[in-house]
């Protein structure tokens, strides 16, 4: 039988974790940690999962402790956000380095100063060529689903990578909807406990993380980039056996209306799903507007991406960070890579928005879906970046 | 390391560099990082095993209740000749006459 509760993204984030049955979780309980990990330490404490707890002094410690955890084979969950997230940087290349498959939430939130604590992916894009497996979720359901496939996906021996689940801080976060959970024990055989094939033992020591100089080091980074390229088809893999599971189908990628478009909308997390209604409004009155909403953003689909947008006339990308000094966003720069060697590409451009928690409405998104309408129809990027809702 | 021509490529190490062997810094000397070797006098040592406590790599071998270098490891940073108690360590350049 279906069950759906009220639950806020991070409490859906935390429920999902209290399911996955994790072992360790170390976490700063201070700001600018999230309500993740707090309804987490109520699970601990009410005697509801066997996890370690461990409260850290920092979130650079956290990551430390998670590293130290997986090593040894445990499942091991953490989450953070903003500056937390900045500060785990540094051991979060060691994470995905020493291959310690170890899940983490980030309510995605701006980077000081001035100092903001409202949605926007400032944070995680600032982590973006970490090595981790990146997902994107629009909504609470989508937190709670993700979360229980990216233990799947991290955990997979052929994959064995951090995996982050990324959700807009506040906008999901923050907010209620009603969640369809699983029953603990359907999870339980989704997701069996996990194996640990080289793991931290002291009946049989072994060597992790040694020196590797100029002549080693290059070859393990090309390890990591070859195994990146295994993740695009487990976590279709891990969706299918998903929707198996609950009717709710995940794929790399998702797009709306997109199959008869002449533009597009190419976003990340909750905006996908404002942009997805202000597309069906639009499409009613006769214009083709078409949405991708791209769900794993590390690896970036290429191939999927390419195929999914490749007879579209424009494409309008919406950043919601902002890349300094580049030619454009960093998603917007991925998707212009992605395309440029096809023959067929749409006209690309891009859209900063939404920085420091500002709204983006349904009217904005009408106005970025005319606009490049209007490019599809005249060929032009008059803009290529636009910073949409700021004052002049 | 290893002495074959062609170091092995990414298709072949193991997984995130680790060496499942365990031990594996005895096979990394490091006793030519050193540009001061520690010499120690014999006569004056008590045995009192601070070197040895003290040493971080470890060099200090114990031998026959006294201490001896192992110089193939000791990388020259002069800890045990600055916390003898009865200075029976010399710092001497290396090449030194």
């Amino acid at each position: 039988m279906k069950k759906a509760i009220g639950l806020t993204g991070d409490e859906a984030v935390a429920y999902a974790a209290k399911q996955c049955d994790v072992d360790v979780v170390a976490a700063y309980p201070i700001t600018p940690q999230t309500i993740m990990v707090e309804r987490f330490s109520d699970y601990v404490a009410n005697g509801e999962v066997q996890t370690e707890f461990v409260c850290v002094e920092s979130e650079h410690s956290a990551m430390s402790a998670c590293v130290g955890a997986s090593l040894t084979g445990a499942r091991v969950f953490t989450a953070t956000a903003s500056q937390g997230l900045a500060l785990m940087h540094e051991i979060m290349y060691i994470a995905s380095s020493l291959r310690c498959p170890v899940v983490m939430g980030v309510a995605n939130r701006a980077l000081s100063a001035p100092i903001n604590i409202h949605g926007d992916h400032s944070d995680m894009m600032g982590s973006r060529d970490c090595g981790w497996v990146q997902i994107y979720v629009e909504n609470a359901q989508e937190a709670y689903d993700s979360v229980i496939q990216a233990f799947k996906i991290a955990e997979d021996p052929e994959v064995l990578l951090p995996v982050t689940v990324n959700l807009d801080g506040f906008i999901i976060s923050h907010s209620m909807e009603g969640v369809e959970v699983l029953d603990e024990n359907a999870v339980k055989k989704f997701l069996p406990r996990r194996r640990a094939e080289l793991k931290i033992d002291p009946d049989k020591p072994i060597t992790i993380g040694p020196l590797c100089l100029t002549d080693y080091y290059f070859e393990f980074k090309r390890q990591q980039e070859e195994v990146m390229k295994k993740v695009p088809d487990k976590i279709k893999k891990v969706g299918k056996e998903f929707a198996n599971l609950t009717g709710r189908s995940y794929n790399v990628l998702h797009t709306y209306g997109i199959e008869d478009a002449e533009a597009a909308i190419v976003c990340l997390g909750s905006t996908a799903g404002t942009a997805r209604v202000t597309a069906e409004k639009m499409r009613k009155e006769g214009k083709k507007v078409g949405v991708v909403k791209i769900r794993m953003y590390r690896p970036f689909p290429t191939e999927e991406f390419k195929n999914a947008v490749g007879h579209l006339k424009a494409i309008t990308v919406l950043d919601r960070a902002c890349s300094f000094g580049a030619p454009a966003g960093a998603l917007c720069s991925d998707v212009k890579t992605a395309c440029y060697e096809s023959e067929h590409r749409p006209k690309v451009s891009n859209v900063i928005y939404g920085l420091g928690g500002r709204d983006i409405t349904l009217t904005d998104l009408e106005k970025i879906f005319d606009h490049a309408l209007r490019t599809a129809e005249t060929g032009v990027v008059e803009e290529p970046v636009v910073f949409a809702g700021v004052r002049e | 390391m290893s002495k074959a021509k062609r170091k092995p490529g990414w298709k072949t190490l193991t997984m995130a560099a680790i060496l499942t062997e365990p031990g594996s810094s005895m096979w990394y000397k490091t006793g030519d990082w050193r540009a001061f070797r520690p010499v120690v006098d014999i006569e004056k040592c008590t045995g009192c095993l601070l070197c040895w406590i003290y040493c971080p790599e470890p060099a200090i071998v114990q031998k026959d209740k006294k201490v001896r270098v192992d110089y193939d490891f000791c990388k020259g940073c002069g800890i045990c000749a600055e916390e003898c108690p009865v200075k029976a360590i010399t710092m001497i350049e290396e090449g030194a006459k």
